[in-house]
């Protein structure tokens, strides 16, 4: 196995553990009073901080210089589409019970749930087109430009836990807090390229010609 | 009706208190220099004798009609699970957080439009009436219920001793601010001391509780000891825990969540599963220990208020 199987056997390990400590709570009393609002908490959590965590793979390779990483992005991202689905259940299930009616009601009327749904249906196409296969298919610039959702995910999941909480928003503001930073990063980088397209070939040289001379 | 004299005089009060502090001050400069060290003084002087005997079980309690015939929250959810945010917006932490308070002494000041302006004792307070056991409903404005059975009596018997003046619409009260006892105070997330309001109709009605136990026993830190409201037919929000202040008024109060938020929090906050909360549904709630939710009833199953707001929009009046 190389460093990428290593790593990737790793995470998911790690990335399962959230999981298990919820269900070895739930079989030993240990959810508190209201354990399915710990369940719906604690996969909303995972879901933004798997998020989060796969938008800062990029950054870290290129600042650490750790190129490999790319490929362990896939798999946190699975992860995040895995606990989105588990949310997604917990409030479809364990809070409406599947009254479709309620749930549609929901969807139209209130904010926090319209971009939360809006935040995990643009989850869906993304870990579909996960493979490499799909890849292939669809070819790296249309693939690419298709997984740009994820940054509308990552900006509306963190709107809405921000939007949910009643009066003490420090938690999801530090969420969107980590967001900004990521997206920033993109900003900046983004900037840097468009200087160095914009800027006329000599004007890049002349620094290396003045050492020369 | 005349007022009971609290059974410790204030003076003895006052003298107690100077009595603590000159022993936190001698305990602080015997340990000056270490500062860790002076904070566990302070914590061993804020000790048991200060904070009303946990579990101490309330003699006399006598059983009421208007209790409801329902199946009892566990006494380890109710004082686990709790929005106190005094201590932590955090559910399970108030529990933790709230465990060293220091319940006694602790006065209740009565005044505004009353004719009795007074600080009073909490200890005098309890006295005033046999208290009475209340298993009443509470409907949290967050979705969730318990079914408690609270130790008090009504809160008019306090009223009625204070003597309130005609002109007296309103009553408003107040929480304890100290931010050094109550960590949740030095974030401002509300705005503090908290303040909670009452018509006085709903005041005196019967079902209002003025309460300081519950399973039989003392009130515990994290459930608003020494001395809280239970309002059964309104927001669990509008029970206002650990009172230090009552206040006879002609003007409508500014509830602390109503100024947080008053598009989403009224001065009224009647249950109510036909006015949802603008971001969620108020249709049902989840009783702790239950899978499945049940419907929300309107009052909160007390029908007996109703009258109380009769010919009022409670859509606009939420």
């Amino acid at each position: 196995m190389n460093r990428t199987q290593i790593t990737k056997v790793l995470i998911f390990l790690a990335a399962l553990v959230p999981l298990g400590r919820l269900a070895w709570k739930a079989f030993h009393d240990g959810l508190g009073a209201n354990p399915i609002e710990v369940i719906t908490h604690s996969t909303g959590d995972w879901t933004l901080i798997l998020i989060l965590t796969t938008l800062s793979i990029t950054p870290l390779r290129k600042l650490t210089r750790q190129y490999w990483l790319i490929g362990v992005r896939r798999t946190i991202g699975l992860f995040a589409f895995f606990y989105g689905v588990l949310h997604f259940t917990t409030y479809i299930w364990l809070d409406k019970f599947f009254d479709w009616h309620e749930i549609i009601k929901d969807v139209a009327k209130r904010p926090f749930i319209t971009i939360g749904f809006s935040a995990f249906v643009l989850l869906i196409p993304l870990a579909i087109t996960s493979t490499a296969g799909w890849i292939r298919r669809m070819g790296g610039k249309n693939w690419q430009r298709l997984h740009k959702l994820i940054y509308v995910t990552a900006v509306l999941g963190v709107i809405h836990y921000i939007w949910l909480v009643k009066a003490d928003k420090h938690k999801p503001l530090q969420y969107a807090f980590v967001l900004g930073v990521l997206l920033l990063y993109r900003v900046g980088t983004w900037a840097l390229e468009m200087r160095k397209k914009t800027a006329p070939p000599s004007a890049r040289r002349r620094p290396v010609e003045a050492t020369e001379a | 009706m005349l007022i009971k004299k609290p059974e410790i005089p204030s003076s003895e009060i006052t003298s107690k208190d100077l009595y603590l502090n000159r022993r936190k001050f001698l305990a602080g400069a015997a340990l000056a220099g270490a500062a860790a060290a002076t904070g566990i003084a302070f914590r061993a002087l804020a000790s048991p004798s200060l904070t009303a005997a946990a579990n101490a079980k309330i003699d006399g309690i006598q059983k009421s009609g208007l209790s409801a015939a329902e199946k009892q929250t566990p006494y380890k959810d109710v004082t686990n699970y709790n929005n106190f945010y005094e201590f932590s917006t955090d559910k399970y932490e108030p529990a933790g957080a709230a465990k060293d308070f220091r319940t006694r002494p602790w006065t209740v000041t009565i005044d505004g439009a009353v004719k009795k302006k007074q600080v009073l004792d909490v200890d005098s307070i309890i006295k005033m009436a046999a208290p009475e056991e209340r298993i009443y409903r509470h409907r949290c404005v967050e979705g969730w219920s318990i079914v408690v059975p609270w130790v008090g009596f009504s809160l008019s018997e306090l009223i009625k001793r204070a003597e309130p003046l005609g002109k007296a619409r309103f009553v408003e009260f107040t929480t304890l601010y100290d931010p050094k006892q109550m960590p949740g105070q030095r974030v401002a997330v509300l705005k503090w001391p908290y303040v909670e309001g009452l018509r006085m109709d709903e005041a005196m009605h019967p079902l209002a509780l003025l309460c300081f136990g519950m399973y039989g026993e003392v009130l515990p830190n994290q459930d608003g000891a020494p001395l809280r409201l239970v309002m059964p037919w309104k927001y669990g929000f509008k029970s206002v825990k650990s009172i230090v202040r009552i206040r006879f008024t002609d003007d409508q109060p500014m509830n602390s969540w109503q100024l947080s938020a008053p598009n989403e929090y009224g001065f009224y906050s009647n249950v109510n599963p036909n006015v949802d909360h603008p971001r969620w549904s108020q249709a049902k709630e989840r009783r702790l220990g239950e899978f499945s939710k049940r419907p929300t009833l309107m009052f909160n199953g007390y029908d007996q208020v109703a009258s109380l707001y009769s010919g009022m929009d409670l859509k606009k009046n939420f």
